[in-house]
């Protein structure tokens, strides 16, 4: 079986997962740029942690076969902060970067004017770079959230098929199913979505513009939650295509409309060291 | 050359800071030869510079180029930030031929020994034979005993350095 996991913080994440992820099935992950649990108080902090999601990361996730690519993009939880607000200005040139196919999670936390002045800014940015955009719904009142956030996407003018909206659970999903952007789903080990509710989704909207991720992070999460919706779905009936068209095809689809994604297609081997001490210190 | 390259060529020549908005995106628009082609046009400050805004991809292409331009010593700012990583790719291009004609020698044997210490085989360092000094034997013969106390094997090209 072979996973694309199209939303989970590597960065945050130890080796031992990576080796996990791989013996579960994952061969490609995409990294969006988000807050780090500490607030960051300067554009310099936020430019070293995209030169990580753009150097160090996937170098590391090479070493265990893994292919990481990322989204960019000045988070929701700090597009208040007056003091990160230069983001913007730099990430333009960021955009350009082979192994950024998308602009993201931008959204709302708190539904401000502030955050909302900066989505726009970035969903203008995402039509500027030709880039498809993944797009966070606030866990605090979600429903008023997700229906806004569905408003200023169809504001923009960016066609609803270059937009993947996040963090769905049973209340939300059908309006963005009618809205016609694509549809992402974190599956936790305690909130959000769990794999025996994603599948009754599933088996309710079909499998066309889903996707499923873990969105693993520095909180309470799982890795390896994409593999276990798939085996979810197979012991609900649906088959091997219907998995491979949820945890695979379409986040290359969806992806794959940067014009960036060129991931290996084929079985990529890992390293020949991949079972020893693959992160050499030097 | 394709013709993404030769437009861009053409922009870079006309002005150099276009280059900022090129470079990352050449090598997958223009191919392999495009980078190279626009560095070629470029002085150092404006090369170290796209370094420093490049991602590891850009960073590689820059470090495999220094030894075609013409750019003395002024690069070796990049060849030391290359070496402070931790990725084999971009220590094992800083001791290309640049790296190996313009590092100073504490320098030069620091990155032979990070070498050995992520196993980048060291037939990969340019000019090893040549650079190679009295001190690095010590310094990989130190490293050969501290692997022997700890019961691990020594590895073939550090072996062959010290016979």
């Amino acid at each position: 079986m072979r996973i694309f996991d199209p939303h989970i913080h590597m960065t945050s994440r130890i080796t031992d997962d990576y080796e996990r992820m791989r013996a579960a099935g994952v061969r490609a992950v995409v990294e969006p740029a988000f807050w780090q649990g500490q607030p960051r108080t300067n554009v310099g902090s936020f430019l070293d942690y995209f030169d990580t999601l753009l150097g160090w990361e996937p170098y590391r996730a090479a070493q265990y076969g893994i292919q990481h690519r990322c989204a960019l993009a000045l988070n929701p939880k700090e597009a208040g902060d007056l003091r990160c607000a230069g983001v913007l200005a730099e990430l333009p040139r960021y955009l350009l970067k082979d192994s950024v196919v998308a602009v993201g999670e931008v959204g709302y936390d708190s539904m401000t004017a502030r955050e909302e002045e900066i989505f726009e800014a970035q969903l203008t940015m995402a039509a500027e770079a030709d880039l498809p955009v993944l797009v966070h719904t606030p866990h605090r009142d979600k429903t008023a959230g997700t229906r806004r956030t569905l408003d200023v996407v169809a504001a923009s003018g960016l066609p609803a098929g270059r937009v993947l909206v996040d963090h769905l659970n049973e209340l939300t999903v059908g309006m963005v199913a009618d809205s016609g952007c694509w549809m992402g789903f974190s599956i936790y080990p305690d909130t959000k979505m769990d794999p025996d509710r994603m599948v009754a989704i599933l088996q309710e909207y079909g499998t066309a513009r889903m996707l499923v991720n873990s969105a693993a992070d520095w909180g309470r999460s799982d890795p390896l939650k994409t593999r276990q919706v798939a085996d979810a779905m197979l012991a609900a009936g649906f088959t091997a295509d219907d998995v491979a068209r949820v945890l695979w095809h379409n986040p290359v689809a969806f992806y794959g409309q940067s014009g960036k994604l060129a991931l290996d297609d084929h079985e990529a081997e890992a390293p020949a060291e991949y079972a020893g001490n693959t992160i050499k210190r030097g | 050359m394709n013709e993404w390259t030769t437009q861009a060529v053409r922009q870079t020549r006309a002005d150099p800071e276009s280059a900022h908005r090129l470079f990352p995106q050449a090598e997958r628009k223009g191919g392999p030869r495009a980078r190279p082609a626009l560095l070629a046009l470029l002085d150092a400050g404006t090369i170290e510079a796209l370094y420093r805004n490049g991602d590891a991809g850009e960073r590689l292409s820059i470090l495999r180029a220094l030894p075609d331009l013409d750019l003395g010593p002024a690069a070796l700012p990049i060849v030391e930030d290359a070496l402070r990583t931790n990725d084999t790719r971009l220590i094992a291009a800083a001791l290309g031929p640049y790296g190996s004609r313009w590092l100073d020698d504490h320098a030069f044997r620091q990155g032979v020994l990070k070498c050995v210490f992520m196993s980048i085989p060291l037939a990969e360092v340019d000019g090893l034979d040549r650079r190679h000094d009295a001190e690095l034997t010590r310094m990989l013969a130190d490293h050969a005993a501290e692997r022997r106390a700890a019961g691990r094997t020594v590895p073939e090209d550090v072996l062959e350095r010290l016979r």
